[in-house]
């Protein structure tokens, strides 16, 4: 019993992030929700704007004062950036740029610069949809670099990768699914070389590796998602320590709070994992409540999902039970903005913040008993990258801008 | 090629433009070390150390890392161009002077690799954007396709300028000159437009180098995607004149078809019929003057694997994720006289009507994606193209 609420304490702590960086794809933790406060007035509260040298859908991140983002440029996308900009000021700090080494092929939709960067807060691990991975440290200049195409030959997928490596501890988990050769790689923080490399099913995933804290650092599990299930690995090893064996979506990943995995598999199912050693227990599933590209989001004990058709439900995150749902539609001057989503969601002080695709950001009151959309604004340019949270401000990455919203 | 920076270079060097960071390092060891790294990480800890002290290097060793990148596999590029951009960085922020005429001589030889030409061209236009207009036109047919992007737009310009104006002859000139240089597609396709608009046909199938001849055989069982591991007759013999027992019992007989999709796009399903879950083997022939290594660049939505006179160049499967123009490069070598390209295009038995597509597109060019067209090459007939 100690272990156990030695572990739950450890995932409340967790819970929600605090303080100023937010390392990776939806936050340090992996949860996408900040402790912080943040401008939920967008179109007022926006502080600075930067453009971009090249296409992107990853999402920004933020270690101390710089916003780090990569873009992806070139006729064949075959042009690598990495940018930090000033977060105070949005002023470049740095670029480096890469040659892709791998292929550059996606879906008109998608670019080369569509998994998001992520940090150990010394360094940065900059990867693409070539599978192409680049460790910089925080004044630029390069550590190591690694090509995992050209390493793996057939790992890529024509339509594009996605998946956005995580950092735990001085490992960085990668995952690179396809139909042809799938692997994932834990590598060492400090040199880039394999740790250790597993073979993945062989099936396209775009979903990206979760952190799942233990009670102490040591214990802390990176869950991978595909077609087949889930697979918690200890980090530094990759050994396997427990899976789940049900179908799961290939797009949205699982999302975490408290303890409890809320997983898009046969729509949307509820696994505790705090006595992990024993696997996940299935606490409940629900057919309606499958995201759509979008993760979920679980924030303190309700758990929401991005449907297709733009319609933002709300569940009890402990039975499941639908409290309610929102159409997320905004009536702007010249038409009304609504249905497809991208981005995953990221939530501060009782507020989900949600960009659709059409570049049209949302704020939404999840305190009331019911969700209301309490400010809106059209950044007019497509949106599908997940925005970051720190220091009060929210950073959000359009195909051609950044921007910062709050002081 | 050895670049020793002594104490005297350095001293001179810090004389004349503040740059005490020139440290005297004997530069090609590490220079070496970059060149080293390889797949899986290896040499990546050594490579970090030297590129440490590369990256502290005065603006001198900028000629020498860009020389450096001739030959480079593309891992060891990499770590060699960061070490340039470092250099630069901090050599215009402690305003330095960049070598700027041994950058511009570098861009100029166009024996060096065409991606490092590129970037010394962007030292050269970010330091001075007047560079631009000054180096630019003399690049249309400049080896690095980056390059002559440039010199395309610029020359399509100029023929902009000349249609507005209603000289359409000299327009036309100007578009006939771009497209020759032209790499890309979509500025291929823009041309293309235009030229047709002033009515001058355009032949893409030999501009692009696409075959457009083949002999095609199918249906091999390919249930549950198994066939593609199953070596059947045409990998082991290529005799026209033969039958087998195909999927089913269909018989297999090679068909002979010639293209007349522009993009050189052979669609098995029509030609053949549309089978699923089956394997086709499509031939071609290539005569080429002289021994040559070039590209072979294929796009499919199917499974496949090629094979270059009898060698194995890739094998992929993935099924229906999208066809692209040079979706995959393979280099080879031709050899003088009659080569022969096999193709294997697996389909799956997937339903949806996205799903249907069997098809290829192969072309045959150089490394900057200039067609090379066999010796043999027929003219474009009215509707596409031929080889």
């Amino acid at each position: 019993m100690k272990t156990l609420r030695s572990l739950c304490l450890a995932s409340l702590l967790l819970s929600t992030q605090m303080g100023a960086d937010w390392t990776q794809f939806r936050g340090t933790d992996t949860t996408g929700v900040s402790a912080d406060k943040v401008p939920t007035r967008l179109a007022e509260s926006i502080a600075w704007t930067a453009e971009l040298p090249g296409r992107g859908l990853s999402g920004p991140i933020v270690v101390g004062d710089q916003v780090i983002l990569t873009a992806s440029s070139g006729f064949n996308q075959d042009r690598l950036h990495v940018l930090s900009f000033s977060a105070k000021s949005g002023e470049l700090n740095w670029e480096r740029q890469f040659w892709a080494t791998g292929r550059t092929n996606c879906h008109p939709k998608m670019c080369n610069a569509t998994p998001t960067a992520a940090s150990d807060g010394q360094r940065i691990f900059a990867f693409f949809s070539s599978n192409d991975l680049a460790c910089l440290d925080l004044e630029g200049n390069l550590q190591w670099f690694r090509g995992l195409t050209h390493d793996y030959p057939n790992a890529s997928n024509t339509l594009g990768m996605s998946s956005s490596p995580v950092v735990v501890g001085d490992t960085l988990v990668v995952q690179v699914e396809n139909d042809s050769e799938s692997l994932a790689v834990g590598l060492d923080t400090a040199t880039g070389e394999n740790r250790w490399k597993l073979d993945r099913p062989i099936s396209a995933n775009w979903t990206s590796p979760l952190v799942l804290p233990g009670a102490k650092p040591a214990d802390t599990l990176v869950v991978l998602q595909s077609s087949k299930g889930l697979v918690a690995l200890e980090p530094k090893t990759g050994k396997e320590k427990w899976k789940y064996a049900e179908n799961c979506s290939t797009i949205p990943s699982a999302a975490i709070s408290n303890g409890v995995l809320f997983v898009p598999s046969k729509g949307l199912t509820a696994l505790d994992v705090r006595a992990a050693g024993e696997g996940p227990v299935s606490v409940w599933n629900s057919g309606k409540l499958g995201p759509s590209t979008p993760s979920p989001i679980a924030i303190a004990d309700k758990v929401y999902t991005v449907g297709g058709a733009g319609v933002l439900s709300a569940a009890d995150a402990k039975d499941g039970k639908a409290l309610w749902q929102l159409r997320l539609q905004v009536k702007l001057e010249d038409r009304t903005s609504g249905g497809q989503f991208s981005a995953t969601p990221v939530a501060a002080d009782g507020h989900i913040y949600l960009f659709n695709e059409e570049g049209v950001g949302l704020v939404i009151n999840t305190s009331g008993e019911k969700g209301e959309v309490v400010a809106s604004h059209d950044f007019k340019e497509q949106i599908l990258g997940t925005p970051a949270i720190s220091n009060g401000a929210l950073f959000v990455r359009s195909d051609r801008h950044l921007w910062k919203i709050g002081k | 090629m050895l670049k020793r920076f002594g104490v005297l270079l350095g001293l001179a060097a810090g004389a004349a433009g503040g740059m005490l960071e020139v440290r005297g390092a004997d530069t090609a060891p590490l220079i070496e070390t970059l060149r080293s790294v390889d797949a899986e990480g290896k040499g990546g800890p050594a490579a970090a150390q030297a590129f440490q002290t590369l990256s502290k290097e005065g603006p001198q060793a900028i000629p020498p890392l860009l020389t450096a990148l001739d030959g480079a596999n593309p891992l060891a590029s990499n770590y060699l161009r960061n070490a340039i951009e470092n250099i630069v960085a901090r050599t215009r922020k402690t305003k330095g002077a960049l070598p700027l005429a041994e950058i511009e001589a570098f861009l100029k030889d166009t024996r060096h690799e065409p991606r490092a030409r590129r970037l010394a061209f962007e030292i050269l236009v970010s330091t001075d954007k007047a560079n631009y207009d000054r180096l630019v036109p003399g690049m249309l047919n400049d080896p690095s396709t980056e390059l002559r992007r440039d010199a395309v737009i610029q020359v399509m310009e100029q023929g902009n300028a000349l249609f507005d104006e209603d000289k359409k002859d000299e327009a036309k000139a100007k578009y006939r000159a771009a497209m020759a240089a032209a790499r890309d597609d979509d500025q291929v396709k823009t041309l293309k437009k235009y030229l047709e608009e002033l009515g001058e046909k355009v032949d893409l199938p030999t501009h692009f180098g696409f075959l457009m001849t083949w002999k095609l055989i199918a249906p091999f069982d390919n249930t549950a995607g198994k066939g593609f591991a199953v070596a059947y007759s045409p990998e082991k013999e290529l005799d026209f004149t033969r039958e087998y027992e195909g999927k089913e019992g269909v018989k297999a007989a090679w068909v002979p078809t010639t293209t007349d999709d522009e993009y050189g796009i052979v669609d098995l399903a029509k030609v053949l019929t549309p089978f699923k879950g089956s394997v086709a083997y499509a031939v071609a022939e290539f005569d080429s003057d002289a021994e040559k290594a070039v590209d072979l660049r294929l796009g499919t939505p199917n499974s496949w694997k090629v094979w270059l006179n009898g060698k194995l160049l890739f094998a992929r499967e993935e099924y229906h994720r999208g066809m692209n123009l040079d979706q995959y490069r393979m280099r080879g070598t031709l050899k003088k006289g009659k080569n022969t390209i096999l193709v294997k295009v697996c389909q799956n038995e997937q339903t949806e009507e996205w799903a249907q597509r069997w098809q290829i597109q192969l072309r045959i060019c150089d490394g900057t994606g200039t067609a090379v067209l066999s010796a043999d090459r027929k003219a474009a007939p009215a509707t596409g193209g031929s080889d």
